[in-house]
């Protein structure tokens, strides 16, 4: 059952070539296509791209919530806590979905049910993955509730999410996430539709409950800023496959792969005043398309005749610092 | 609650007044009442004395008091062609009308609702088709033809049920059937979109997460936001399956209000229709304020409004 690997780091999360086809009409979406990464305990990592990139698809994979179909894992390895996730069966899944690996979505505003209370909903994943009384159901949902901060948790459990802000939305979906103690938590963006002052409450607010509980995070953003403050390892992501994998430090120092260091350049920056603002020229390819070699070759400001030959192998930068481009071979 | 009921009742209260409203001026408008009571031998003294008796003599605010008065009262005249108060003949048909309108509106939704589901779960399946088959029939075939064809096939072909009337416990699926169709039609359509747009929502995925099995996830949360619409359109479906029958009781001979109406249509029993109209309305006002009751049960961001 367990894999051997990486015993004394402690690794919770060992995700091994995953591959994640659609099949549409235009043809196979490779939206993930063979990535890899390992999460450490108490650890959080980011995954990083632009919109379309597989980021998502990769989160949705690894909760194993890919709507099939049309999507489908063909291939790989999510190996949680021992368990191949991609070898379990439905029944199985809901037993680790929620208790395990947990997940907190983009949008406060859609991810709770109209219907029922914020006290229904966060009781829910406790009731399912806990043997309690419905008396410590409650006192546990409670708990949470404070532990994100939210004012006069008792009388907000009766409240419907239609009478919450969205912030206070966000924090019910963290709540929900943490309930059940999970080893690994996936948070898709879960700033981006709040303003910026509830943003680094929020964020302040996941790191200290990563402190208190030891989990391990992934923390899938576009945003480099979210990145710096909460990430200790980064995962570029492009066109389906990681790019660039490395420690926070690595990838703002020292970015190795030319799409890395087109994203940062294009963060803008306080000190530097500038007429028109860095932009990466073209569109990623179609997924359902995609060209032999490299595909970042077509935008790539250095690219080379062989780029568009074969996909470039991960090359080792330094320690624990990998990239895929033919410019290091 | 209280607030969105209370509301509620108030318009309730006033599209009734509204109703009576019109009714009256129809009334008015069509001509003089005293000539469908009167006949040719009445001489100007039973003219008189008629209108003193109907309140004609007085100015039309009053006699719409008196109208309304007349109502409350549960005194909507008499009946030209039955000699006898409208009240007790509307009486005597309301029952068959209101049996027949409820057992198609359950069998709307018995059929409606569990397809409709079915079919968005297994979309695109020869399941799916069979729903979209059943919805096509019914919101295509007028209730006519679809009554009609129903007769010849179960009734003489296989002479399973009866034709028409009302005589056993059997004679009414028929008529219900026809009835009910298209409204399980709409209903099926409405839950499948319904259910479609709901099962691709952030919170049926976050339900996931958690680890709620799919079961759950379509029975309960799924299930309860995918009512929301057809429950709108119960609201009109609880009124029209009264009101709407007129043809189908026509059709089957059904000794209901709708069937009554079209008797007194062509018996020019103008007191009749009318507070068959009305009765009409009440009916629908009050199909109109469960169904407001029930929304604001099943959704919260009403009752909380």
């Amino acid at each position: 059952m367990a894999t051997e690997t990486r015993i004394n780091t402690e690794t919770v999360l060992e995700v091994e070539d995953l591959r994640t086809y659609f099949r549409t009409r235009w043809g196979t979406v490779k939206a993930v296509d063979g990535i890899s990464f390992d999460l450490r305990k108490g650890e959080t990592l980011g995954i990083v791209g632009e919109s379309g990139c597989g980021k998502s698809v990769t989160m949705l994979s690894l909760m194993r919530l890919i709507p099939t179909p049309p999507g489908r894992i063909v291939s790989g390895k999510i190996i949680l806590d021992g368990d191949d996730l991609v070898q379990l069966s439905e029944n199985e899944l809901g037993k680790i979905r929620g208790s395990k690996i947990a997940l907190i979505i983009q949008d406060p505003m859609t991810s709770l049910n109209p219907v029922f209370t914020i006290g229904d909903q966060v009781e829910e994943a406790i009731k399912i993955h806990q043997d309690i009384p419905k008396r410590s159901v409650m006192e546990h949902a409670l708990q949470v509730l404070r532990k994100v901060n939210i004012p006069a948790a008792e009388s907000r459990m009766k409240d419907y999410p239609h009478q919450m802000s969205g912030g206070m939305r966000q924090r019910v979906v963290g709540a929900i996430g943490i309930s059940c103690q999970p080893k690994v938590l996936i948070a898709d963006e879960p700033t981006t539709s709040l303003d910026v002052t509830i943003q680094a409450q929020y964020l302040k607010l996941l790191k200290d409950l990563q402190k208190d509980s030891d989990m391990s995070l992934i923390f899938i953003t576009h945003d480099f800023g979210i990145v710096a403050k909460m990430c200790d390892r980064v995962a570029v992501m492009y066109a389906g496959r990681i790019v660039e994998h490395g420690s926070v430090r690595d990838i703002f120092n020292n970015p190795s792969h030319p799409y890395t260091a087109a994203l940062l350049a294009s963060v803008p920056k306080m000190d530097v005043d500038v007429d028109r603002l860095f932009s990466i020229e073209g569109q990623p390819p179609p997924l359902h398309n995609l060209p032999v070699g490299c595909s970042f070759a077509d935008r790539c400001p250095v690219v080379m005749d062989k780029c568009r030959e074969a996909y470039p192998n991960r090359s080792t930068v330094s320690d624990g610092h990998t990239a895929a481009c033919w410019k290091l071979e | 609650m209280q607030k969105y009921l209370a509301r509620r009742f108030v318009l309730a209260f006033v599209t009734l007044l509204a109703v009576s409203l019109i009714i009256f001026i129809m009334s008015r408008v069509s001509g003089d009442p005293r000539h469908i009571y009167l006949d040719d031998y009445s001489t100007q003294e039973d003219w008189d004395r008629m209108g003193v008796v109907l309140g004609l003599d007085k100015p039309y605010y009053q006699q719409y008091g008196l109208f309304l008065k007349g109502a409350i009262r549960g005194d909507l005249g008499e009946s030209v062609r039955e000699a006898r108060p409208v009240t007790s003949v509307i009486w005597e048909r309301l029952p068959a009308t209101l049996m027949l309108g409820a057992v198609a509106f359950t069998l709307s939704l018995l059929i409606g609702v569990p397809l409709g589901i079915l079919s968005a779960i297994k979309r695109g399946t020869p399941l799916d088709a069979l729903g979209k088959l059943v919805a096509l029939i019914g919101q295509s075939a007028p209730p006519f033809w679809l009554g009609i064809m129903l007769m010849f096939f179960f009734a003489v072909k296989l002479g399973v049920l009866p034709p028409y009337g009302k005589q056993d416990w059997n004679s009414i699926v028929l008529p219900a059937v026809t009835l009910g169709w298209y409204y399980a039609a709409a209903n099926l359509r409405l839950v499948r979109s319904a259910m479609l747009d709901v099962l691709d929502s952030e919170y049926i995925k976050l339900a996931r997460a958690k680890g709620v099995n799919s079961r759950t996830v379509i029975l309960k949360h799924a299930f309860r936001n995918a009512l929301i619409p057809p429950l709108t359109f119960a609201g009109v479906t609880l009124g029209a399956l009264v009101t709407g029958s007129l043809v189908v009781e026509t059709v089957f001979a059904w000794p209901g209000l709708g069937r009554l109406a079209i008797e007194a249509l062509f018996a020019f029993d103008y007191p009749l229709l009318q507070g068959v109209v009305i009765t009409f309305t009440l009916l629908y006002v009050i199909a109109a304020f469960i169904v407001d009751v029930l929304y604001a049960y099943v959704d919260p961001r009403i009752r909380y409004a």
